[in-house]
């Protein structure tokens, strides 16, 4: 039998990288990708261009404005006269927010009263919106902070001490690499194997495969091992370059990173697999790559935490095998787990994993055209 | 003269007849077209949301008090928080762990008498870094709650409380905030990139693996015609899923769309070119279904979802990236149906952003036009 099946795995390969198009298009994406997507995807801002209008032009909002301008959180991008200049800059994308002194600043801030500051942001992009506020915030703070000490007003009676455990800059990106590194390597899988078999039933030669004494398993072995070999060495490296290159703390176990990546491979094989052999044509096995790939990585709590979406919704996502391998990378990463942390996270993969498979191995036979 | 152009009018007729046909009859096109966007934008529209409500938090009070008491009240009556006590720091510890909060706040045994001395009294805020984004979130809503307390406790004792600056935050287009507003908008962008290269990738390889393009070589109509043809069917079936989208965004998920309709109109048309054009030269390039497939699934779908601007903003990446992002084709109408559905008409942003649409179409089509010339090979 196994003879058999390496004869299969062996045409797989070739049929995979004999041509150079294709060898090109399995190696090469997935690093660019790594390191372009790992630089953009971020929550955090920098140089974040605003504009100020100063209609006070006193000492102490002067004070105020040169606190936005130290650093490179913000970069001021014009410097206003008018309220009137506020909406043409906002509504063409020129600055994220406008931070505006009214006239009677100073007056307010040396008689006690609370002086008022007005920032408006763009709010197109909420999540940007709410980030940008935060920093204008924390920079008002620091101010007001500064002021009170230098005139010995009382501080506060309790005040805040905050702690990030797993990630103390709170940086986003630590979020979302160990995230690249499932979502690419489920593309891959897609790439190997969502193709595979409807190519061969539209070329015709999926049924010649049928008479050879090829048993039904024997052709999905021979079909999903090339997916799961390319898939390992390719995450692999995609993990090396996440560690080495982004310093993405790799605190966890080998073991159970390598378990969690089998898993998922054996779902994602699974479910392209079973793709193809529900599809008559290419076209139809694109559609449905399309189709399991994108709620996929959008379910799966890449980029959008699960807990916001409404109870049906949740219920979907169990079913996506990225959630479970998301959170077997993110533990694994950033919290240091090993094998027993992530165990619950395992076994629903590998449920996904033997449904996909049995149903596409019956499949093979029993969808005929 | 006129005989001729009939005749162009004719050829053209029967390709789109042709076109038509096989669309009707593998009904995957038509699925793309239809199906994907009702399906994909109903999942997405409601289950995509960064607004956290109700977010799980561990509170402790080493040892209870009436001020501690006072203080996690604040806390409590907040909408964005589901508190729950726990009996020890190392229980809430184990609770965060696990995942079952996202954060602790704690208060030390000696809270009240360190809030009538000189530093204050300390408030332990603890928060799972892994989500960065969440742990903002939940460090921002805490710090909400305790300036309400301080405000309040402040009335009470009757002081006016010392903020020197008050900052006035004003949110345009986008007054509460929701996040909804904008993903559903950048969503449309999203799903139609995908169903724009997903009805052409494959239509120019097909013919070829098949034969069928010989076939098509030695009749009368030219390539130009051929992919005049092409274009045209798809383009009728692209505008359709957009229609859709638009009224699902409008309609379903109660985006408010400021803008003009037909100047959203007059854009998606020019982006649905571009996107059909990108999906025609891949299937040309390739040459096979196989490969056209594997490139259209690694150039449409990630490089749209995450450097377009729909989630992570551009301006927050480095040079090199940004500058990637503009070989993007969603990111340019991501920026106008954004624009457009909260903003309005601002020509600021749209031109710019049509124009460079308008010239990805024409590299596209144009890249797509001289590789077809009628030639075996």
């Amino acid at each position: 039998m196994w003879r058999r099946v390496l004869a299969l795995v062996r045409k797989e390969f070739l049929a995979l990288l004999k041509d150079p198009k294709s060898r090109l298009v399995l190696v090469v994406p997935p690093l660019v990708q790594l390191l372009v997507f790992g630089y953009a995807a971020t929550f955090d801002l920098r140089q974040v261009p605003i504009a100020v209008l100063d209609e006070d032009r006193s000492a102490a909002s002067r004070e105020l404005l040169a606190a936005f301008g130290a650093g490179t959180t913000f970069v001021k991008v014009a410097e206003l006269g008018s309220a009137a200049e506020i909406a043409p800059l906002v509504d063409g994308r020129r600055v994220l927010a406008v931070i505006h002194v009214g006239p009677r600043f100073a007056d307010d801030l040396l008689s006690g009263r609370p002086a008022p500051v007005q920032v408006v942001i763009d709010g197109r992009n909420s999540n940007t919106a709410m980030v940008a506020l935060g920093y204008v915030r924390s920079t008002v703070e620091r101010f007001n902070a500064g002021w009170m000490a230098a005139r010995g007003l009382p501080a506060p009676p309790a005040r805040l001490e905050m702690r990030a455990w797993f990630n103390p800059n709170l940086e986003s990106r630590w979020f979302f690499i160990p995230g690249i590194v499932g979502m690419l390597t489920l593309v891959v899988t897609m790439l190997v194997t969502a193709l595979t078999v409807a190519r061969e039933r539209e070329q015709g030669t999926f049924d010649q495969l049928l008479v050879t004494p090829l048993r039904p398993g024997e052709i999905l072995l021979g079909k999903a091992l090339p997916g799961f070999v390319i898939g390992i060495l390719q995450a692999t490296l995609i993990m090396v370059v996440a560690r080495a290159w982004f310093g993405v703390p790799f605190l966890g176990s080998l073991a159970a990173f390598y378990a969690g990546l089998a898993l998922f491979l054996l779902s994602g094989v699974g479910a392209g697999l079973l793709i193809s052999s529900l599809s008559a044509t290419q076209q139809q096995g694109l559609l449905g790559a399309f189709l399991f790939m994108v709620p996929a990585v959008i379910l799966s709590g890449f980029a959008t935490p699960i807990a916001n979406m409404p109870e049906a919704v949740q219920l979907v996502t169990y079913a996506d095998p990225l959630r479970y391998f998301l959170i077997v990378l993110r533990r694994v990463f950033l919290e240091g787990a090993g094998f027993a942390l992530v165990a619950d996270q395992l076994w629903p993969m590998a449920v996904i994993g033997a449904v996909t498979m049995s149903l596409a191995s019956w499949l093979f036979r029993h969808r005929m055209y | 003269m006129s005989a001729a152009r009939g005749g162009a009018a004719m050829r053209l007729r029967g390709l789109l007849r042709k076109e038509f046909l096989q669309i009707v009859r593998d009904p995957s096109s038509i699925a793309i077209a239809f199906l994907m966007p009702v399906f994909l934008l109903a999942l997405f529209g409601y289950g995509v949301s960064l607004d956290a409500e109700d977010v799980p938090i561990a509170l402790v009070q080493d040892a209870p008090s009436r001020d501690g008491a006072d203080f996690l009240a604040s806390l409590r009556g907040s909408p964005s928080f589901a508190p729950r006590d726990a009996a020890s720091m190392a229980e809430a510890e184990r609770l965060l762990r696990e995942g079952a909060v996202s954060g602790i706040v704690r208060l030390p045994a000696d809270f009240p008498r360190r809030l009538r001395e000189a530093p204050g009294a300390p408030i332990q805020v603890v928060v799972s870094g892994v989500d960065a984004n969440t742990a903002r979130l939940v460090q921002g809503y805490v710090e909400g709650a305790w300036g309400n307390w301080l405000a309040a406790r402040a009335a009470r004792q009757g002081q006016a409380m010392a903020t020197p600056v008050d900052l006035q935050p004003r949110i345009w287009f986008n007054g509460e905030l929701r996040s909804r507003n904008y993903l559903v908008p950048g969503l449309v962008a999203i799903i139609m990139t995908l169903i724009g290269a997903l009805l052409t990738a494959l239509v120019m390889a097909r013919e070829w693996e098949r034969g069928t393009m010989e076939a098509l070589m030695v009749t009368p109509a030219s390539m130009t015609e051929v992919l005049l043809g092409k274009l045209g069917a798809y383009f009728v079936l692209g505008t359709g899923g957009m229609l859709l989208s638009v009224a699902m965004a409008v309609w379903l998920f109660e985006v408010p769309l400021r803008g003009s309709f037909w100047v959203l109109w007059a854009c998606s048309s020019l982006f649905l070119l571009a996107a059909l054009g990108m999906g025609l030269t891949i299937s040309t390039l390739a040459r096979s279904q196989f490969v056209a497939g594997q490139v259209a699934i690694i150039a449409t779908f990630l490089p749209a979802f995450l450097l377009s601007g729909f989630i992570f903003d551009i301006g927050a990446m480095p040079p090199v990236v940004q500058a990637i992002t503009h070989v993007v084709v969603a990111r340019y109408f991501v920026a106008i149906v954004q624009t457009l559905f909260l903003a309005g008409d601002v020509w600021a942003v749209i031109v710019p952003n049509a124009a460079a649409l308008a010239i990805m179409a024409a590299a596209f089509l144009a890249i797509t036009w001289r590789k077809s010339r009628k030639r075996l090979d």
